[in-house]
């Protein structure tokens, strides 16, 4: 069913008319032109598609679109403001936390929703709260320093 | 210079010499230009009748800006970066001018593939190459240009100046400005030494870091086109299938679906990717399917049973002998079940056909190949084909076949319209190309005062990677039966190259079986290898493993959960160290901490390197512990990462990645030889912490229980 759907889309206003049925996932990369969140599994499982709505990490893949409804919706290339990149964007880059690149969007926002939540996560609890979301290059090491980095430069110096 | 549209010239010196088409030198524009080849360019076309006795080149343009064009392609390894570093290095150039423009089969001369390693090893000593003579010309240039002696020009940062008179200077720009200047490489360019480097060698971020944190790097399902459709292939449930019937009528009668059917091929097009979905979904399909055959317990014995004769690798004395010395023999067979590659980007192209000329974006190692199999398929000439290879989500040897790009460009042609084919991963477990399952037979035998006297090994079907003897053995034999990619009726399914193809399963042979010879003759492990070891490299990196990890030498198993494997591996040397804890109810095995230390020779950019080598460690982990494509017959059980485990955040162990410099040593790769140990290294800590020998990969909590329990009868 065709539904109107309004929602902030990386804080704009944005009314989309789709099949509210449809997979969050399919209408970014296609109708709205968002390819940074990617298709990894289908099924949840790998995390690649992960999108933050209302503040949390979300799979994108498994959320019909009609859940945007009077929502804020934030991907990966909404996180960067006026230019100045995320700290948790600098620091992956500042620790090599990525190689191919393919799981990164969905690593930094799954991150972003950790931090939202935990800002000062141990290191098991970044383990924990980054389990569920695969990368097959092996950057694992290098991603928990980078959210350990980002952590403490987003707590400030207060 | 005068070259005709073929792409054939004669030189002075009388001979043929083939260039790419004159198209891509316009499109080229001005500059300076230097074509270089790398090694073994005739080996690597094999058949081919492709032109070129080069296949890369660079161009300093009309902007000063440095740009280099090669086949290779950036999937992870950091290619991208450390090339540019080397050229940026040569060139005297700052890296932010240097341009990489990789894998477009219309811009860059032909090139076998990205894979083995050898990006860095082959490429990196003629593009150096090629910049400097770059460099010399534009020396030469400058020397005319300035009215100054050649050798009293310096160069900082693309501004070549007179040393005694600073404003008296000239950019490359300038100099490259309104010519055009081809050279091949030639002679043997001077290269600067190692030891003047202040690009390479120094830990650089990577120049794809920002496109890939903010979603902008573009990989080949995030290319759009106008009127672009999706497409969804109807797939056999089983390899060997064989489609009886098929009913489309349901999906022909939903909106805005398009069905196509071309004989082999049956498919559903629609604008969007889950659109074209749930119309495959409502197509109904009969097989004939093909009795359900082997599985993972009789896959062995039926390898062993179809195994070509081996081939001899190396060998030396005589093996009679050796074992005449001996006073123990070792006799083992280890096994390997087959891995996928599970990149989490899953095979993906997209086609525009127009007039008679396809362009194809491939998510590929292999672009080149793609090209001649797109051509091929549509029965089309070659050069009417351009593949442009975007970033891509990993490839570890499984992106070499581009079946996906195939498919594209059929549907592009039977539609009219631009065609995405970007496979679930249902189909990316169905189609990939496993790591095969293999069997490695070793019988050896040593003296009591602990030395290899004897040594007959005989892989069957892991590749011959990793086969080669690396022990001081005096009576030796090393063969190999059969390929990585199988012959007809070994697999039922395809198998192919897996990150450092065959020598993850060799090493985890070899290495188990050093270690139970070690442990029988009541030497520590670390001390056997070093006493059967004369390659001084190996040696070195070995003690450098073992003084990070803190090697503490005793018998094997001594309950610490310590285990050791060292390789050699495309030139470079390899050690891995591994501390395990194993849950002696499940069987599971958490690898604690892992060392691993490298020679790789020179070294360009450490921090890519380190990112190589910590990746490398922590995907091991995978192969050695869980990775294990589930099967039955033709039939592939395994569809997503619920069933097929790769490693997760919740393994990290804590990774020690130690280079270990070699400056004597030409730059090797490093995308592969830090994972071949990992297997290795694992099996003999597991059997430090329990006693319990795996002779099977991956050593899952299933079969590390099983061999507890054969402790305890």
């Amino acid at each position: 069913m065709i539904e109107t759907i309004e929602f902030k889309l990386n804080r704009k206003p944005t009314r989309l008319s789709v099949d509210g049925e449809r997979k969050l996932l399919w209408v970014l990369r296609t109708d709205l032109g968002l390819t940074g969140a990617k298709y990894g599994c289908g099924e949840g499982i790998c995390g690649a598609c992960t999108v933050i709505l209302n503040e949390k990490a979300v799979r994108s893949c498994q959320i019909p679109v009609k859940e945007l409804q009077g929502k804020e919706l934030l991907t990966i290339e909404g996180l960067a403001k006026e230019g100045t990149l995320h700290p948790l964007q600098k620091a992956f880059i500042k620790h090599g936390a990525f190689q191919c690149g393919f799981c990164t969007s969905g690593m930094i926002l799954n991150a972003y929703g950790l931090l939202v939540e935990k800002p000062q996560p141990a290191e098991g609890e970044i383990l924990q709260g980054m389990n569920d979301n695969l990368c097959r290059c092996g950057t694992h090491n290098r991603i928990v320093r980078a959210i350990q980095d980002a952590a403490r430069e987003m707590r400030g110096p207060r | 210079m005068n070259h005709k549209e073929s792409g054939k010239e004669t030189r002075k010196d009388g001979t043929d010499h083939l260039i790419v088409d004159r198209r891509q030198f316009l499109k080229l524009g001005g500059g300076i230009i230097i074509l270089f080849s790398c090694g073994g360019l005739e080996a690597q076309q094999g058949q081919q009748a492709l032109p070129t006795d080069f296949n890369a080149f660079l161009r300093i343009g009309e902007d000063g800006r440095v740009t280099c064009f090669t086949g290779k392609i950036e999937m992870g390894q950091g290619i991208v970066t450390s090339l540019a570093q080397m050229l940026a290095e040569e060139l005297d150039v700052p890296l932010r001018s240097v341009e990489m423009i990789m894998g477009d089969t219309d811009l860059c001369p032909w090139d076998a593939g990205t894979f083995g390693s050898r990006s860095t090893r082959f490429f990196g000593a003629p593009m150096r190459e090629a910049a400097a003579e770059a460099k010399a010309v534009l020396i030469q240039l400058a020397a005319e240009h300035l009215g100054v002696k050649q050798e009293d020009l310096k160069i900082v940062d693309g501004v070549i100046s007179d040393k005694n008179n600073d404003r008296n200077r000239v950019t490359y720009g300038q100099l490259a400005k309104g010519k055009r200047i081809e050279r091949s490489l030639g002679k043997k360019a001077m290269l600067k030494p190692a030891s003047t480097f202040s690009i390479s060698g120094r830990p650089t971020e990577r120049t794809d870091g920002v496109s890939k944190v903010t979603g902008k790097a573009q990989y080949a399902g995030d290319v759009r086109l106008p009127e672009m459709l999706y497409g969804r292939v109807l797939r056999e449930p089983v390899h060997g299938a064989k489609l009886k019937s098929v009913d489309t009528s349901a999906a022909e009668k939903m909106e805005s679906m398009k069905v196509i059917r071309d004989g082999d091929l049956i498919a559903v097009l629609h604008s969007s990717p889950d659109g074209a979905e749930s119309g495959l979904a409502r197509i109904k399909a009969q097989y004939d399917l093909p009795e359900a055959g082997l599985d993972e317990k009789t896959i062995f014995a039926h390898l062993l049973k179809v195994a070509p004769a081996g081939e001899v690798l190396t060998q030396g004395g005589d093996l009679k002998e050796g074992e005449g010395q001996a006073s123990q023999v070792f006799e083992e067979t280890y096994l390997q079940q087959y891995v996928a590659h599970a990149t989490i980007e899953t095979h993906t192209a997209i086609a525009r056909v127009e007039g008679d000329r396809v362009t194809v974006w491939v998510s590929t190692q292999g672009p080149f190949r793609a090209k001649e199999e797109v051509a091929g398929t549509l029965g089309i000439p070659p050069e009417n084909v351009r593949v442009i290879t975007p970033f891509v989500g990993a490839g570890f040897g499984g992106k070499n076949m581009n079946r996906q790009a195939v498919e594209a460009a059929r549907l592009a042609k039977l539609s009219g319209k631009p065609v995405q084919v970007g496979w679930s991963r249902k189909e990316e477990f169905f189609y990939d190309a496993f790591m095969p399952a293999a069997v490695v037979k070793i019988r050896s035998g040593a003296t009591g005062a602990g030395k290899i006297v004897f040594w007959s090994y005989d892989t069957h079907f892991a590749g011959p990677r990793g086969v080669e003897q690396i022990y001081d053995i005096p009576h030796h034999r090393e063969a190999s039966h059969g390929h990585y990619t199988g012959i007809p009726g070994a697999h039922p399914f395809s198998t192919g190259a897996w990150r450092a193809p065959g020598i993850n399963t060799n090493v985890f042979a070899r290495e188990s079986h050093i270690n139970i010879m070690a442990g029988k003759l009541e030497t520590d492990p670390l001390e056997f290898r070093l006493k059967n070891l004369a390659d001084q490299r190996l040696i070195k990196v070995l003690r450098a493993a073992a003084e990070r990890f803190g090697w503490a030498p005793s018998r094997s198993p001594s309950g610490q959960g310590f285990g050791l494997a060292c390789a050699v591996d495309v030139g470079a040397r390899v050690a891995t160290m591994a501390e395990v804890e194993v849950d002696q109810k499940t069987g599971k095995v958490r690898v604690k901490r892992i060392t691993c230390a490298l020679d790789i020779g020179q070294i360009i950019n450490p921090e890519g390197a380190l990112m190589q080598m910590d990746g490398s460690l922590m995907m091991g982990l995978g192969y050695a512990l869980t990775e294990q494509v589930r099967f039955k017959g033709g039939e592939i059980l395994d569809t997503n990462f619920d069933t097929y485990e790769i490693p997760h955040f919740s393994w990290l162990p804590k990774i020690d990645s130690v280079l270990v410099p070699n400056p004597d040593v030409p730059p090797l790769g490093c995308g592969e030889p830090p994972i071949v140990c990992t297997g290795g290294a694992i099996a003999n800590a597991i059997f430090d912490a329990t006693g319990a020998r795996l002779f099977e990969m991956p050593m899952t909590s299933e079969r590390v229980k099983t061999a507890m329990a054969l402790l305890r009868k």
